[in-house]
């Protein structure tokens, strides 16, 4: 009780400042490539998106600048009955920017909702986990199996309220075929540190900080303005003249540009997102290429070969002007502990050619490659250095770069994994292999039953085996073996993909503003003061 | 970009006039030439056309480097400037693209794609419109407002729309085919279906004021088919203003080339036109490489300026109340 | 003439079914609208599921017929990106696009029509002959390169103008926003503006030039010169009059494809107009919006080319004959 009015005293001196003296105000100006585009959390499993949600709504548990978990509107929780139940304290007199008081029926609630039809979160929860109110500020899960990654992802489920869910008719996530608008496509009302003000999809939004938040806020801004601007040049032109104080991303090429100038420099780091090349090795003959009756990519020698012929380094300095960790692994360094283990063979055309002339491709051969030009940072250019690499190589690549919508619709399940050869980026959502490994390694049927997205269709019943052991092991060290064994035998021994790097954040930040920058590349402006 | 031009404007309303001699034999007229030879502008611009032309038809032989050979060409080359800047590569003339492809090789060869796309392009649009503006002044009637109608909804579609439905149908319908092998074709017929209906409207506009004049009338008591009529009397006469949109057009459709490929639907960077160099450099403007936008942009400034003061020339020159 | 206004109405009837009818059969080509909806971990039933639910798994006929259904209610559905209304995200582009084009075109003809005035009149001298070089800039460069030259010279190096959006807009009653009336909301005009005129400026410049030498030419003008009239009455008072019925024309059609067309310039300046929702429509297969924003502005066409038509046949009496038969 102490503590809330303590909390309510230091909110209105905050407010007796802003009365006083107007010029205090600290406005932050903003820019993203794309669009925020619905307020609903539920609708849209993407990260910037996410990261804006995280403004207005919390989750039961957060991640810290480190990617830490740390507790959020749960206090604190334990782990009951070898793994199969959870138990999770909820936060006391945490109310709603309405006024309503948060307790166990909204997170009862929220679990029923971001598994709902329309929902693009329903990974978050597993279906079968059952949620239990025990008393107000007591929920249990209920799983039929131990799940030691339960809560990884539950920094992006975000809490609803449910009265006023229910109350605005947006008791579900809009779905897309919907014939109606949704209220929370269009409104917020979470616990969280920032109050939408106005919202215009794809134009503006405008936060103000929420007075009765309650914990002790680690920004200073009066207020927060988004602006999408999907031009490079018009973002970095925008920072340069001072109109905003924080964009992403900033194009490569421009970084020496931007540290340049007076008023704003390039804050880089890591990603998580894993930039690499697939192979068709299921086809027995590949779509688009010159070798018939037989595919090339199913001869190991021509994996190893390709991936011996590209340069990686060449690639990091000129396509990625530096912003750029070369990989040997499908999985960022950071979120695997043994990672060092793994070393990236040094480019070796002559041995590639070597490779290719006793798999019998010593003439070379000819085969199309797919790419993304508006996805990853500088995917066309990166596909078109490879292709220049592997034409050395004797590999002449007909590359066809499109814009992501045809791109995915080409590549995936959908469209029936139209490809040969491709460039794909990936991060685990969950931050962890298991996910990279059921994505990607396990055995996949023509629908895309199996690892999904394992567009060439990579399969090897040891790595099968592998991946299920992985999944019920609770033991982390156990576990880690596991997953070295798994990525060596996916990697090392089969070349089944070329992982080529982890590309980096680039983030453009005025120089009166300080920012905390994550490896997920979430933008969370409550942790931003202005000068 | 849009579409209609002066001439357009000037055909619909039929400001009227004498009935022209054909045009080709006003081409071969000596006054013709002496006002060509008057004018210096007109001679200057006649050359620059005329050397960019070979330097386009000639690329192979005169560019020291294939760009369009990926085995070629070395990312370690790569954001060169020209040769002599301190920094710059002996081996490259005017520097090097992100790719570390000669500049200069990429220009030439990037001006020859452009001008095949654009002359490939604007002469299919005037044949689709010529036609039609031909068919829907002359049969007029119904025949006419479909015709026209046609044109209204041709108007509707940006020229990018209809290269996604052009693209897009042509990969419906060669299954497998890479954007290198597609590309080409798709732009060429995305140029023709955009830039027809001017001159449709234009030709449609002169054959309207030309059909109810008496050599005309007199050839149909005759009992001419009416496509010898049209093709034979009419069109001599209608055709002259097209040969100027022509001219205009060949710049436009340049432009709209490089537009495209902004909007992600040109031709691939591995195998780039003008119009993709300049969009290449396009995201180089800030950071300092300017000379990667700035020799294709002077290039097709050059190319269009040239074009379309050959046109105003052709224009006036061909303009009997000028005279 | 009213069953010439009426036949024609029927017709643009027919020419919005069209435009529907080819933007439908086109979209199946764009891409696949589920890709963006979900995530790519979305397992391949629940695509399913959701391919289902668009009615997208139904022929294309039905699809099309569900759809004029309802756009003949004026319910052109909910877009697929951001879950409201198109109606809605159309109206409130609207009034950013309409301000853009209206101070585009005036631009246009402020500036173009003096300097075709002058480059006829004073045809040989050199100002005459830099003008039109200079303003053969404005059609020998793409679009989205003088965008950013503009951006480089005005925003970044001389901090003079903004690089984007539509600055402070005032709000109008229900459905207007407008940026006339804030200082920073005019600024932001200036370069998107320029951007989108300066070819249009160009047309008119050339329009203006040509009529005027033929007009200078003819024999009334002559006659005018005769009887003693001064010069700056006949330059202004008869000539310029009389060029001034094909400029208004081709104004007006311009006007049209100033809107359809001002895409690129809203791209690059991240204008919030009915361009940019348009272009990542496109970018994001969201069907609904590309749907609405192609009817609307085939029914923009179809008005200005129908009011057109109807001037043609008041001003030029020799039409008339044309327009009954047709």
């Amino acid at each position: 009780m102490l503590k809330f009015v303590r909390g309510a005293a230091v909110a209105s001196f905050a407010g007796l400042l802003l009365a006083s003296a107007p010029l205090q105000a600290k406005t932050l100006r903003f820019a993203f490539q794309g669009d925020y585009k619905s307020l609903d959390p539920y609708t849209l499993n993407e990260t910037f998106t996410l990261g804006m949600h995280a403004a207005a709504y919390e989750g039961l548990t957060k991640r810290d600048p480190e990617l830490k978990i740390i507790p959020g509107l749960a206090e604190r929780w334990e782990v009951l009955e070898d793994g199969k139940r959870w138990r999770f304290y909820l936060r006391q007199g945490v109310k709603f920017h309405n006024g309503n008081d948060f307790n166990a029926d909204d997170v009862l609630f929220s679990a029923d909702r971001v598994r709902a039809d329309g929902s693009d979160l329903k990974t978050r929860i597993p279906p079968e986990a059952k949620f239990v109110k025990v008393d107000d500020y007591t929920v249990d899960v209920e799983l039929p199996a131990p799940n030691p990654i339960l809560h990884y992802e539950w920094d992006t489920w975000y809490i609803m309220d449910k009265e006023w869910s229910e109350a605005n008719n947006a008791g579900k996530p809009t779905p897309a075929a919907a014939t109606t608008p949704s209220h929370a496509a269009l409104n917020a009302n979470g616990t969280g540190p920032f109050v939408v003000e106005s919202h215009q999809p794809g134009v503006k939004t405008v936060w103000k900080p929420n007075a009765g938040w309650w914990d002790k806020p680690q920004h200073n801004l009066t207020e927060a303005i988004f602006t999408p601007i999907a031009s490079d040049a018009t973002r970095v032109a925008a920072l340069l003249s001072g109109e905003v104080d924080w964009i992403d991303p900033v194009p490569l090429q421009d970084v020496d540009r931007v540290n340049a100038s007076a008023n704003a420099s390039v804050m880089q780091g890591p990603e998580l997102r894993t930039i690499f090349l697939g192979f068709d090795q299921y086809r027995d003959e590949l779509l688009y290429s010159n070798v018939k009756g037989k595919n090339p990519f199913k001869d190991k020698r021509v994996r190893e070969a390709v991936y011996k012929a590209i340069d990686i380094e060449a690639i990091k300095d000129k396509v990625m002007r530096g912003a750029a960790t070369p990989t040997a692994l499908m999985i960022s360094p950071l979120l695997f502990d043994l990672s060092e283990d793994f070393k990236r063979p040094a480019a070796d055309p002559e041995g590639a050619k070597k490779l290719l002339a006793e798999a019998g491709y010593g003439e070379g051969f000819e085969v199309g490659m797919d790419c993304p030009n508006d996805r990853y940072v500088n995917d066309e250019r990166i596909c078109q250095a490879v292709v220049g690499m592997l034409a050395r190589v004797g590999i002449k690549v007909n590359l066809n770069a499109q814009p992501k919508a045809k791109y995915f619709a080409k590549v995936l399940a959908a469209g029936g994994y139209d490809t040969s050869f491709y460039l794909l980026g990936w991060t685990p959502g969950s931050f962890d292999s298991y996910n990279v490994l059921a994505n990607m390694y396990r055995c996949r049927d023509e629908k895309g039953n199996g690892g999904n997205n394992n567009l060439g269709n990579y399969c090897n019943p040891k790595m099968e085996e592998l991946i299920k052991q992985v999944l019920g092991e609770t033991d982390t060290a156990k576990r880690n073996e596991l997953i070295k064994e798994a990525y060596t035998l996916g990697q090392v021994e089969d070349w089944g993909y070329v992982p080529l790097h982890q590309q980096a954040l680039a983030w453009g930040v005025a120089k009166n503003t300080k920012v905390v920058q994550r490896a997920d590349n979430q933008f969370l402006f409550y942790w931003v003061t202005k000068e | 970009m849009p579409y209609v031009t002066q001439e357009e404007a000037k055909a619909s309303p039929p400001t009227v006039a004498t009935p022209a001699p054909g045009w080709f034999a006003r081409v071969m007229d000596h006054d013709l030439m002496a006002s060509f030879l008057a004018s210096r502008v007109t001679v200057l611009a006649a050359l620059v056309t005329l050397a960019l032309a070979v330097l386009a038809l000639f690329a192979p032989l005169i560019a020291p480097y294939n760009p369009f050979d990926p085995a070629e060409v070395f990312l370690i080359d790569s954001l060169n400037p020209p040769r002599w800047l301190p920094a710059g590569d002996a081996r490259f003339l005017l520097g090097t693209d992100d790719q570390g492809r000669d500049l200069f090789s990429a220009i030439l060869y990037g001006l020859r794609v452009s001008l095949i796309i654009g002359v490939l392009g604007v002469l299919m649009a005037a044949a689709i419109g010529i036609t039609l503006g031909l068919v829907a002044g002359y049969v007029g009637g119904r025949v006419d407002a479909v015709i026209m109608r046609i044109a209204d909804v041709q108007l509707t579609f940006p020229a990018i729309l209809i290269a996604l439905l052009v693209d897009g149908v042509v990969h419906a319908l060669l299954k497998g085919a890479s954007r290198e092998d597609t590309a080409f074709g798709v732009l060429v017929f995305s140029i023709g279906l955009s830039f027809w209906v001017q001159y449709a409207r234009t030709i449609r506009g002169s054959t309207l004021v030309e059909k109810n004049k008496d050599y005309i009338q007199a050839a149909r008591l005759v009992g001419l088919p009416p496509i010898v009529i049209m093709a034979r009397h009419v069109l001599p006469n209608v055709i002259g203003p097209v040969l100027v949109i022509l001219t205009i057009n060949l710049g436009l459709a340049v432009i709209t080339e490089a537009t495209l490929s902004f909007l992600g639907v040109g031709l691939p960077p591995t195998q780039p036109s003008l119009g993709t160099l300049i969009r290449i450099g396009n995201d180089y403007l800030f950071s300092g490489e300017w000379w990667i936008v700035a020799f294709p942009g002077l290039t097709l400034a050059a190319l269009v300026l040239a074009v379309n003061l050959l046109g105003d020339w052709l224009r006036d020159a061909l303009n009997p109340k000028l005279r | 003439m009213l069953a010439f206004i009426i036949r024609r109405l029927v017709q643009s009837i027919g020419v919005l079914l069209a435009v529907a009818f080819i933007a439908f059969a086109m979209f199946r080509f764009v891409g696949d609208p589920v890709n963006q909806i979900v995530s790519i971990e979305a397992s391949a039933e629940e695509r399913a599921q959701i391919r289902e639910s668009l009615g997208l798994n139904d022929p294309f006929v039905v699809q099309f017929a569900r759809y004029v259904g309802r756009a003949a209610k004026l319910d052109f559905g909910i877009s697929y990106q951001f879950r409201q209304p198109v109606t809605k995200l159309l109206g409130e582009r609207m009034p950013a696009t309409l301000e853009l084009a209206f101070v585009s075109a005036v631009f246009a003809l402020v500036v173009g029509i003096p300097m075709g005035v002058y480059t006829a009149l004073r045809r040989d001298s050199w100002l005459a002959k830099l003008f039109q070089a200079v303003s053969l800039v404005g059609v020998s460069l793409p679009t989205f390169l003088i965008g950013i030259l503009l951006i480089y010279v005005f925003a970044v190096t001389l901090g003079w103008l903004p690089s984007f959006g539509r600055g402070e807009v005032v709000r109008l009653g229900d459905w207007w926003t407008t940026g006339f009336l804030t200082t920073s909301g005019l600024r932001a005009l200036i370069l998107p503006s320029i951007t989108l005129g300066l070819f249009q400026m160009t047309l008119i410049m050339r329009l203006v030039r040509a009529e005027m030498l033929e007009v200078l030419r003819t024999d009334y003008i002559k006659f005018a010169r005769a009887r003693g009239l001064t010069r700056r009455a006949i330059n202004f008072g008869h000539a310029l009059k009389n060029t001034l019925v094909p400029v208004i024309t081709i104004t007006g059609l311009q006007l049209g494809s100033i809107i359809a067309f001002a895409i690129i310039t809203e791209t690059v300046f991240q204008w919030p107009g009915m361009g940019v929702l348009f272009l990542q429509a496109v970018q994001n297969v969201d069907i609904p919006i590309m749907a609405a924003y192609l009817l609307l502005i085939a029914f923009l066409f179809v008005v200005i080319n129908l009011a057109v038509d109807l001037l043609y046949a008041v001003v030029d009496p020799r039409l008339k004959v044309t327009v009954r038969a047709a």
